[in-house]
C-alpha cells in the first residue's frame, strides 16, 4: 500500500537539547496510527513540525510522494495537514457555525449570508452523527462536541491527514465512544489518522498501528494486534523485564514495618478526579507513585495538599485530624510540595534565588516577622551549596537559571520548612544526570533524618531506587501496593498493564 | 544603597533634565527664598502641588506590583475629601474628621478588594464599577454643593508648613518613606511582587494572595484618602465634581514613568514618586517657561510615547534577540534548556 | 429551538429597560409621549455613535480611552476651519473623519506593533486629541453657518409633535451599520475571534494587525462622527466639552450587555446601554426633586449588576479555567 505520509530522518534540536533524533514515521491512508510516549519523548515536538509550528533541523517529510516543508499551521492545512488539539482551538465565543466556516463564510453584497452559512455548517457536519443547533454558541456545547466539530473542520480544510493530539483527555467513557466511531469513520473514507494518547486502553481498541518515541528517538512501529500491553509500556519505559533488575533498588530497611505512622489519609478522594484512596505514610520512609501519565497520580498529589478540594475522606496523625484543604492548611499541618510544573506553579521567576528559597517560610512565618537578612542570606547559601545549585550568586533571579537548577530552588524551599511530609512530582524531569543522582542522594540523606517523601516519577528505576513501597495508580484509581521483595520493574510494569476489565 | 540608587537613576536623570531644560527658558525656576516663615520658589510650589498625584501614585504602585489597577483612586479622593469636609462642617472636630475620611478610603479599598480577589472580577473592570459611581456617592454627601469650611486646624493639612515646607510636600515624603519602610523592613514588598509574578506558584508556597490583594486595595484607598484631605484642606471645601478628577491616570502614568511594569512584579515606590514630581514639573515648567498651558497635554503625551517606546517589550525582546546574537557569535556555547521547556 | 446563552445579557438589558420606562410612565404618563422618546434620542445621539465604535473596540478585547477628547477635537477643528475659511461643511466633515480615523488607526498600530496594552496607548491618545483641541484654540468657537441652521430646522415631526432630528436619525443609522459591520462580516467575526483570544484567532487564520488597526480607525471614525453631531448639537466646539465621554460610553457598553473582556455582545445591546442611562436622566429631570448624583450611583449599581451577570454567565457556559488556586 503507498505511504500516504513519510517521515525520514527527522531531527530537531533546541539549545541544549536534542528533542528530536533522526525518527522515521510512515502513515497510510486509511489507517490510524498511535503515536506514544511519556513527556518529553518527542510527540509534541514531532507533531509541531509536521504542522508548521517548528522548522525541522533536517531529514524529509513526504505526502502523497511530494516532498513538503509546512512554514505555518495555515500553510500546512493547505497542504492537508490538519490537527485538533486537547483544548479545542476553535472560539467558544462564536456560534457553530461561524467556526465551521470562518475565514470562508459565505457572503452575499459583501455581508455574511447567515441562512447559507448554518447550512454549510450542516452540510460540514452532516455524516459526524451531530444533531445540534449549529446557531448556538460553541462553548454551550460539551468538549466532545466541540471536539467533534474542530474535527469536521479540521478535515473540511484539509482532508488528507487529521492529526488528534490527545482529543480524549477530557472526555467521558460516552463521549469517547462517540468521538472513536467519529474516528473510525474518516479512516474508513480514507483519511490517514495520527492519534497521540496516553490511555492505552483507547489505543488499542483504535488504533491500526502504532509508533512508540523515547528520549527524542522512534523505539518501534508496530502493528497494534501484534503487541501486547506489557510489551508496550516496557517499549514506552524503557524497560526490558529481562534486564538485571533491583541492581539499584534501595536496601529496604528491616525495620521498615515497625516505623511509626506519620500520617493516614482517609477515603481521600474526588469524583471525576481520583477515587477514594486509604493510605498510610509512616516516619521517614519514602513512597512511590507510579503510574502513566493522566492516571492520577498528579490528582492523589493535589488532593493531598490541598490544591485541589477533595469531596470525600480526610487525614490523620496520632493528635487527630490534620487540616489539608487547601495549600496554607496543608503547609500548617507539615506538608510541601514540589509540583510537575515548575515554572507555571514552582518558581517566581523574576524574584531572587534567596527569596524563592525563603519564600514558603516566609509565609508561614508571616509578613510582620521578616526573615533577618544575614538569615535569609544563610539559608540561601547553605542550599546553594547543598544543593549544587548553579548561579552566579543568591540574588540572581530564578527565571535566568536552568530548568535542573530551578527544581533545586523549589527543593530548597521546601527544605528550608523542614517538613515532615514532602511531595515531589516529577522532581528529575529535565534535569541532567549529575543532577538527577543528587538529587535522589538528597531524597535518601532527608528521609535518614525522619522526613517522610511521596514521589511521584515516570521513571520506574528512580522509582525503584528511591522508593520503601510503590502504589500504582491506573485510571484514577489507586490500583496496587507493591513492597519489598514485589518492587520490581516488572511488578510495576504488570500492575500497571493490568486491565481488570472495568474501562471496556 | 547603590542598588536603590541604580534603581531610580532613570528617572532622577529624566528629572533633572526636565528642570535644567525649564531652567533655561525660565532661569528663576530653581531660586528658593525664605520668607515669612516658610520656603518660597516654583520649585516649592511643584513639591505642594504634586502631593495629590504623589500620594495617589504610592498605593497604586502597590496595585500595580500584583499585577492589577485601580481607577477609583480619585472618586475616591472626592469621597473622602466629602466625608472630611462634612464631618468638620458638621463640627465634628479635627481627628475625627480625619479618622473618618482614612476610614471612608479603607472602605473603598475593601470594595475594590472585595471585588477583585474573592468575586474574581477583573481589576480594570472591578474598579470602573467605583469610579463611575462613586463620584455620586460623593456628591450625595455633599449635596451636590461644594461643602466649604472654615477650620484651620484642617485647612492645614492643605496650605499650612512645617519647618518651612507646604506640609503636602512632607506628607507625600513621609508617605512615601513609611511605605517603603514597611513594604522594606517586613517581608509585605517580597509577598506582593510575588504574587504580582506569579500568584499561583505563590499560593502553592502558603502565600495568603487573597488577604494581600485586598490589603494592597486598602492601601490604595487610604493614599488616595490622604490624597483627598490634601485637596479638600487647600481649597478649604469638598467639591465632589472635581476633586481628583483624571488624577487616576495621572497617578498610572507615574508609576508607569517610574519604571515599573503593567505587569507587576517588581516595584519602586521612590520610582513612581518621580514620576509623580516628573509630571508636575512638565505642567509647572510648561506654564512657566511661557508656553501656553494648552501644549501641556501634547507634551505629556509625547512623553508617555516616548516612554513607551522605551518599555515597549518589542523594543526590548529585538534588543535582547540582537545583544545575544552578537553575544552568539562571540562564544558558541549554548544555554541550557530543559526537556520540559522543549515540550511544553 | 433553545435560546443562546450569549443572548441572556441582550435580553437582560432590554427588560431592564423596558421595566425601567414601565416605572417612569406609571409615574408620569407623558413619559411614553413621542416628544421625550424623541428627546432621548437627540440629547444621546452623540453618546450612542460613540459608543458604537467603542463596542467594537471592546468586543475585539480592547479599550478606547481616547473617544471623549477625539469628540471634543472635532467640535473645536469645525468650528475653527468654518471661522478661518470659506469650506462647506460637508467638506470639513470628510477632512476631520480621515484625521480622526487615521489617528484611531494610528493607535491601533502603535498597540500592535509595541505590544503594548491599549490602555495605555489610548490614555496618550486621550491627551493628545484633548492637546491637539487646546492647541487651536482655548475658547468656546460658536459654529455660524447656514448648513448647520439648515440641519437643525430639519427634523421628521412624529405624530404626537415629537421631533426626529437629522442626528438622532444618524445615530440609529450608526447603530445599525455597526451592527452590520460587527455581525454580518468576516472582519465582525475576526474582531470577536480576536476578543475570544488572540492565539487561537491567530491559528484560525486572523489577520491580527489588520484587524487591530482596523477596529481602532472604526472606533476613531465613529468618535469623529459623534463629534459632528456633538458640534450641531451644541452649535459650537469647545476643547473642554466631553470629558470622560469615554467613561460614559464604556459604561453605556457593558450596560448594553457586552463583556467588557471582549468577544461576545451585541451592537444593539450598546444602543439600549444609551437609553437606559438617557433615560435615568429624563426621569431625574421629571421628577424634579432627586438630584442629579443618583444617575451616577444607579449607573454604578447597574454595571455591578451586568458585570456579575456576566461573571455567572461565563461560569455557566465553563469558558473559565478553575481558579483552584486564587
Amino acid at each position: 500500500m503507498p505511504m500516504l505520509l513519510t517521515i525520514r530522518s527527522l531531527s530537531k534540536s533546541f539549545p541544549g537539547a536534542r528533542a528530536l533524533d533522526q525518527v522515521d514515521l510512515d502513515l497510510r491512508a486509511g489507517e490510524v496510527h498511535a503515536l506514544l510516549g511519556e513527556n518529553g519523548a518527542g510527540k509534541s515536538t514531532l507533531i509541531k513540525c509536521l504542522t508548521g509550528a517548528y522548522r525541522r533541523d533536517s531529514g524529509e517529510i513526504r505526502l502523497d510522494g511530494a516532498a513538503i516543508s509546512p512554514g505555518s499551521t495555515s500553510e500546512a492545512q493547505e497542504l492537508g495537514i490538519g490537527t485538533v488539539y486537547q483544548e479545542v482551538n476553535l472560539l467558544p465565543n462564536l456560534t457553530v457555525a461561524q467556526n465551521l466556516t470562518f475565514g470562508r463564510e459565505p457572503r452575499r453584497f459583501g455581508l455574511v449570508n447567515g441562512r447559507a452559512q448554518r447550512e454549510e455548517a450542516r452540510r460540514m457536519l452532516s455524516g459526524y452523527g451531530l444533531d445540534i443547533d449549529v446557531g448556538r454558541d460553541l462553548g454551550t456545547y460539551s468538549v466532545a462536541i466541540q471536539q467533534i466539530v474542530a474535527i469536521a473542520r479540521a478535515v473540511e480544510l484539509s482532508g488528507k491527514v487529521l492529526i488528534l493530539d490527545e482529543p480524549t483527555a477530557s472526555l467521558d467513557a460516552e463521549e469517547t465512544r462517540m468521538l472513536f466511531g467519529v474516528v473510525r469513520s474518516l479512516r474508513d473514507k480514507g483519511l490517514g489518522i495520527i492519534f497521540v494518547s496516553h490511555f492505552l486502553d483507547q489505543v488499542f481498541e483504535l488504533t491500526d498501528r502504532l509508533t512508540v518515541l523515547r528520549n527524542g528517538q522512534k523505539i518501534v512501529t508496530e502493528e497494534t494486534a501484534r503487541l501486547d500491553r506489557v510489551k508496550l509500556i516496557e517499549h514506552m519505559l524503557g524497560r526490558e523485564l529481562a534486564e538485571v533488575e533491583d541492581a539499584e533498588r534501595r536496601r529496604t530497611d528491616p525495620e521498615a514495618k515497625n516505623r511509626s505512622e506519620l500520617i493516614r489519609f482517609e477515603n481521600l478522594g474526588r469524583s471525576g478526579l481520583v477515587q477514594p484512596f486509604d493510605l498510610a505514610v509512616h516516619r521517614g520512609e519514602v513512597i512511590g507513585l507510579a503510574g502513566l501519565l493522566g492516571s492520577g497520580r498528579t490528582e492523589t498529589a493535589e488532593l493531598m495538599f490541598g490544591v485541589r478540594a477533595a469531596d470525600s475522606g480526610k487525614a490523620r496523625d496520632e493528635n487527630g485530624d490534620v487540616a489539608c484543604g487547601n495549600p496554607r492548611e496543608a503547609i500548617g499541618s507539615g506538608f510541601g510540595f514540589a509540583p510537575e510544573d515548575r515554572k507555571t506553579d514552582g518558581i517566581v521567576a523574576d524574584l531572587s534565588v534567596r527569596e524563592n528559597i525563603i519564600l514558603a517560610l516566609q509565609a508561614r512565618r508571616g509578613w510582620a516577622n521578616p526573615i533577618p537578612r544575614a538569615e535569609q542570606d544563610r539559608l540561601a547559601d547553605a542550599y546553594i551549596q547543598k544543593l549544587d545549585i548553579r548561579t552566579s550568586g543568591a540574588d540572581k533571579a530564578v527565571g535566568d537559571l536552568s530548568g535542573g537548577n530551578q527544581q533545586k530552588v523549589v527543593l530548597a524551599r521546601w527544605l528550608a520548612m523542614n517538613p515532615r511530609f514532602l511531595i515531589l512530582d516529577e522532581p528529575t524531569r529535565g534535569i541532567d544526570v549529575g543532577a538527577h543522582a543528587e538529587i535522589l542522594r538528597l531524597i535518601h540523606q532527608i528521609t535518614g533524618e525522619g522526613m517522610s517523601i511521596l514521589v511521584i516519577s515516570s521513571e520506574l528505576d528512580e522509582l525503584i531506587a528511591v522508593s520503601d513501597r510503590i502504589i500504582v495508580v491506573r485510571d484514577r484509581k489507586h490500583v496496587a501496593e507493591l513492597t519489598g521483595d514485589d518492587v520490581t520493574t516488572g511488578a510495576i510494569v504488570r500492575a500497571i498493564a493490568a486491565d481488570d476489565g472495568a474501562h471496556k | 544603597m547603590s542598588r536603590f540608587l541604580a534603581r531610580i537613576a532613570p528617572q532622577l536623570v529624566t528629572l533633572a533634565a526636565i528642570v535644567v531644560l525649564v531652567t533655561l527658558f525660565f532661569p528663576d525656576f530653581i531660586q528658593i527664598s525664605f520668607e515669612r516663615g516658610r520656603f518660597v520658589g516654583p520649585i516649592i510650589d511643584v513639591l505642594k502641588r504634586g502631593a495629590p498625584v504623589a500620594l495617589l501614585a504610592i498605593g497604586m504602585t502597590l496595585v500595580i506590583a500584583t499585577r492589577g489597577i485601580d481607577l477609583s483612586v480619585g472618586t475616591v479622593m472626592a469621597i473622602t475629601g466629602a466625608v472630611g469636609a462634612w464631618a468638620i462642617a458638621s463640627g465634628y472636630g479635627v481627628v475625627p474628621a480625619l479618622l473618618l475620611a482614612m476610614v471612608a478610603g479603607l472602605a473603598c479599598g475593601l470594595w475594590n478588594g472585595i471585588l477583585v480577589a474573592i468575586i474574581g472580577i477583573q481589576p480594570i473592570v472591578a474598579t470602573l464599577i467605583l469610579m463611575t459611581s462613586g463620584r455620586g456617592v460623593a456628591q450625595l454627601i455633599t449635596e451636590g454643593r461644594i461643602l466649604t469650611f472654615n477650620d484651620p486646624a484642617f485647612a492645614f493639612f492643605g496650605s499650612g508648613t512645617l519647618l518651612g515646607i507646604p506640609f503636602p510636600a512632607v506628607l507625600w515624603l513621609l508617605l512615601a518613606v513609611a511605605v517603603t519602610l514597611l513594604m522594606r523592613r517586613t517581608a509585605l514588598g517580597m509577598l506582593v511582587e510575588a504574587i504580582g509574578i506569579n500568584r499561583a506558584a505563590s499560593a502553592l508556597a502558603g502565600v495568603n494572595a487573597r488577604v494581600l490583594l485586598i490589603a494592597v486595595y486598602m492601601a490604595s484607598g487610604l493614599c488616595a484618602a490622604f490624597a483627598g484631605i490634601v485637596a479638600t484642606a487647600d481649597i478649604r471645601g469638598a467639591d465632589a465634581n472635581n476633586a481628583g478628577l483624571w488624577l487616576e491616570l495621572d497617578a498610572i502614568l507615574a508609576v508607569v514613568i517610574g519604571g515599573n511594569s503593567l505587569l507587576g512584579g517588581r516595584f519602586s515606590i521612590a520610582a513612581s514618586v518621580l514620576g509623580a514630581l516628573i509630571i508636575q514639573t512638565i505642567d509647572t515648567g510648561i506654564l512657566l517657561a511661557g508656553f501656553p498651558s494648552e501644549y501641556n497635554l501634547v507634551i505629556k503625551a509625547g512623553l508617555v510615547l516616548l516612554i513607551l517606546l522605551l518599555q515597549s517589550p518589542n523594543l526590548a525582546h529585538t534588543w535582547r534577540f540582537l545583544r545575544d546574537e552578537a553575544m552568539r557569535r562571540r562564544e558558541p556555547e549554548p544555554e541550557l534548556h530543559t526537556r520540559k521547556e522543549i515540550e511544553p | 429551538m433553545t435560546a443562546n446563552a450569549r443572548l441572556y445579557p441582550l435580553f437582560a438589558t432590554i427588560a431592564i429597560f423596558i421595566a425601567a420606562y414601565a416605572i417612569c410612565w406609571m409615574q408620569f404618563p407623558y413619559m411614553l409621549s413621542t416628544r421625550v422618546v424623541g428627546n432621548l434620542l437627540t440629547d444621546n445621539a452623540y453618546l450612542g455613535i460613540v459608543a458604537v465604535g467603542m463596542t467594537v473596540v471592546i468586543l475585539s478585547g480592547g479599550i478606547d480611552l481616547s473617544v471623549g477628547s477625539v469628540i471634543a477635537f472635532s467640535g473645536v477643528f469645525i468650528s475653527v476651519v468654518l471661522r478661518d475659511t470659506s469650506l462647506h461643511p460637508l467638506v470639513v466633515f470628510a477632512l476631520l473623519l480621515s484625521v480622526t480615523t487615521a489617528f484611531g488607526a494610528f493607535m491601533g498600530l502603535i498597540i500592535h506593533w509595541l505590544a503594548m496594552p491599549a490602555f495605555i496607548v489610548t490614555l496618550a491618545g486621550m491627551f493628545l486629541a484633548r492637546g491637539a483641541a487646546y492647541m487651536l484654540t482655548i475658547d468656546s468657537v460658536p459654529i455660524d453657518h447656514a448648513f448647520y441652521e439648515f440641519i437643525k430646522d430639519s427634523y421628521y415631526l412624529m405624530p404626537g409633535k415629537g421631533r426626529l432630528t437629522v442626528i438622532a436619525v444618524v445615530m440609529l443609522l450608526s447603530v445599525a451599520f455597526g451592527a452590520l459591520i460587527a455581525h454580518r462580516t468576516r472582519f465582525g467575526a475576526s474582531v470577536f475571534a480576536l476578543g475570544g483570544g488572540v492565539q487561537t484567532a491567530r491559528l484560525m487564520g486572523v489577520n491580527v494587525g489588520q484587524t487591530t488597526v482596523l477596529v481602532y480607525a472604526f472606533s476613531g471614525f465613529m468618535a469623529g462622527l459623534s463629534g459632528i453631531v456633538f458640534s450641531i448639537y451644541t452649535g459650537s466646539g469647545y476643547p473642554l466639552a466631553t470629558v470622560g465621554t469615554e467613561l460614559t460610553a464604556i459604561a453605556a457598553v457593558v450596560i448594553g450587555g457586552t463583556i467588557l473582556t471582549g468577544g461576545a455582545g451585541y451592537v444593539v445591546g450598546t444602543l439600549f446601554g444609551v437609553l437606559t442611562m438617557g433615560l435615568i436622566q429624563t426621569y431625574i429631570v421629571f421628577d424634579g426633586t432627586l438630584s442629579s448624583w443618583w444617575t451616577k450611583i444607579v449607573i454604578g449599581l447597574l454595571l455591578l449588576l451586568f458585570i456579575v451577570l456576566q461573571k455567572g454567565l461565563l461560569k455557566l457556559t465553563g469558558t473559565q479555567r478553575d481558579a483552584a488556586l486564587a
